[in-house]
């Protein structure tokens, strides 16, 4: 096996002990011994003040590639249920692991989450890694890298796909760093090309289209945004085989401890990324105050507010609300964009929207080329109005 | 207190143009600047070795020779000496091999309480390159920082952003962070005579060649 204790720097201080997810070290004789069921997941090595533990993890050969089988995607849980992305995720790997002839498993780490394993196997996932405890109950770093990647070092996966949201962009590089693997971030689209993963994604402010494999390393790794692959229709007949993953956590092993969670959002408000109805406002709206005027509109047809990078760089709006290609991708049903220009940047975030209505001043504006429909005109006239309007109308309703 | 800043120049992302015949990228004539989520984390590196009145930045990049007058940007913030990694065996490292080598530059300053990143570069977006060599460092990462709020020599009080809303964070050192600069963030231009002192504080050159020895010792 790849670990080793340095027996002279030991000093029994049992950390390592605290930090092993797996419960796989003990100690004997004043110096920390690994058992049979470690999986090199190198919790162990980030936590050791002495550097008394080294991992070597075998290298690859073209041989060892073809072990790896089976999509995986890493399941991001939302208020005790699961993210839209993670269906996303779901259905997309269905849809690889379909063409590959292999099977989908999906991980999901939580304190209480085999309720929602039904859902998740609806969605395509054909086997699901469960892991549950008190102290996953909230993300953190060291834990999630260390299950994560003691269980791919185990069951060798193919693919492993993760969520482009805060928590996947903060725990897929530090499992693929772990691993020595590469990853492709924000892809936009994923396909089978030559038995391998073809990794599309944007890059330089989203000008260019860059197409990437990963063919000398297992897993291939990806991360995708919210709302750009496709959900399939759930089809709840479905059973997936589900295998618990028995982990062992000790609080007082982390070095990053949470003190306080504070909501911005009200809870059960929708999020941006998941809204279904989004009015946005860019350079065009003029001031902070202005946009009081899309909140309206909002509040009526219980939409949410989103921004431009221009809107947004100006203070106008927190950066949570920015739509784009350094802020979020949306896909609502109606996307109102209000003194928006609409460059590429901006309309990578919100182009897959169903439908598009568009009011600028500028009859060039690029967003009139994907807009549905388009108005020609001052903002502060138009939504006012739209808004009476629709208040009458709901009313009715 | 030792800390240390990775920073990297970039196109001005804003500023580059797509050929409309060939669909390919018009770099010529686009202005490179110092990415602006790493100017940010330099200048809140600056700001938290003022609080705690003593120690010293180093600021790293790999590049080509021209990522120097990013350096030099980063002296005159601030920074107490500049490292530029460049070679043209580095060129177009992934990722994952522009941690490594950090890692290895950072190994080879020595023992180091806080590494500061910006929490991604505008033209790549990936975001990859602090936790991967956060990983690498075998230290822990908060990434999507929008605000120290304490710092000792000790551990950190950390606001990290969230889909919702954000965490308060107490992070033991040493540790790496990716910080996010806030909406309305303008990058601050250094006066005259920052630019000048910038001038006098070391600047040091590592290409491969001592990296083979480096990591010769070190694997």
């Amino acid at each position: 096996m790849g670990i080793e204790i340095v027996l002279d720097k030991c000093t029994g201080c049992g950390l390592c002990i605290k930090a092993c997810p797996f419960a796989a070290i003990k100690i004997k004789d004043k110096k920390a011994e690994i058992e049979a069921n470690c999986t090199l997941c190198g919790s162990c090595v980030e936590v050791c003040n002495f550097d008394a533990i080294l991992i070597e993890r075998p290298k690859l050969s073209d041989k060892d590639l073809s072990e790896y089988k089976n999509v995986w995607i890493f399941v991001e849980l939302r208020e005790k249920g699961v993210k839209k992305v993670s269906l996303e995720l779901a259905s997309k790997a269905r849809e690889i692991a379909d063409t590959l002839g292999e099977n989908v498993g999906a991980v999901i780490l939580g304190e209480k989450a085999k309720h929602l394993c039904n859902e998740i196997a609806a969605y395509g996932v054909d086997v699901i890694y469960i892991a549950e405890n008190n102290n996953l109950s909230e993300y953190n770093t060291s834990n999630y890298t260390g299950i994560l990647t003691g269980l791919i070092l185990k069951y060798k996966p193919n693919i492993v796909l993760f969520p482009a949201t805060h928590l996947g962009r903060d725990l897929a590089p530090r499992v693929a760093a772990t691993l020595e693997v590469g990853l492709t971030a924000d892809c936009t689209g994923l396909s089978i090309k030559d038995g391998l993963l073809l990794q599309s994604r944007p890059a330089f402010g989203g000008n260019i289209m860059a197409d990437i494999i990963s063919p000398n390393a297992r897993p291939q790794m990806a991360t995708t945004r919210p709302n750009v692959m496709k959900i399939q229709k759930p089809d709840f007949t479905r059973k997936a085989e589900i295998v618990s993953i028995p982990v062992d956590i000790d609080s007082k092993a982390m070095r990053i401890v949470i003190k306080e969670i504070v909501k911005t959002t009200k809870s059960g408000t929708k999020s941006l990324d998941e809204a279904d109805i989004i009015i946005s406002g860019g350079r065009g709206i003029g001031s902070a105050d202005n946009f009081k005027i899309l909140e309206d509109l909002a509040k009526t047809i219980n939409g949410v507010v989103g921004a431009s990078r221009a809107a947004v760089d100006a203070g106008w709006r927190p950066r949570s609300d920015q739509v784009g290609q350094s802020g979020k991708t949306v896909s609502p049903k109606l996307y109102i964009a209000c003194g928006i220009s609409g460059k590429i940047q901006h309309q990578v975030g919100m182009k897959s929207s169903d439908t598009i209505i568009a009011i600028n001043m500028d009859p060039d504006a690029p967003i009139f080329d994907i807009a549905d429909c388009g108005i020609i005109g001052d903002f502060t006239e138009i939504i006012p109005v739209l808004n009476e309007e629709l208040k009458k109308n709901l009313c009715k309703n | 207190m030792k800390l240390i800043a990775c920073i990297k120049q970039v196109p001005d992302t804003a500023e580059v143009k797509v050929d409309p015949k060939t669909h390919t990228l018009i770099r010529d004539g686009v202005p490179s600047i110092l990415n602006p989520y790493d100017q940010f984390a330099i200048e809140e590196c600056v700001r938290i070795k003022e609080e705690i009145g003593e120690g010293s930045i180093s600021v790293i990049t790999m590049g080509p020779p021209q990522a120097r007058s990013a350096l030099m940007r980063c002296l005159a913030l601030g920074a107490d000496e500049a490292i530029l990694i460049s070679d043209k065996a580095f060129a177009g490292s992934d990722t994952w091999a522009t941690a490594y080598t950090l890692s290895l530059a950072i190994k080879k300053i020595g023992s180091f309480d806080i590494v500061f990143c910006g929490q991604q570069a505008i033209d790549g977006d990936t975001a990859q390159v602090g936790p991967e060599l956060a990983q690498q460092l075998g230290i822990p990462q908060v990434t999507y920082i929008e605000k120290i709020e304490i710092c000792n020599k000790h551990k950190l009080t950390i606001h990290k952003q969230t889909e919702d809303g954000y965490q308060i964070l107490e992070a033991k050192l040493p540790v790496l962070l990716a910080l996010l600069p806030p909406t309305s963030f303008q990058p601050e231009h250094p006066p005259m005579s920052s630019i000048l002192k910038a001038k006098k504080k070391p600047f040091n050159v590592w290409d491969a060649k001592l990296w083979e020895a480096m990591n010769q010792n070190l694997v």
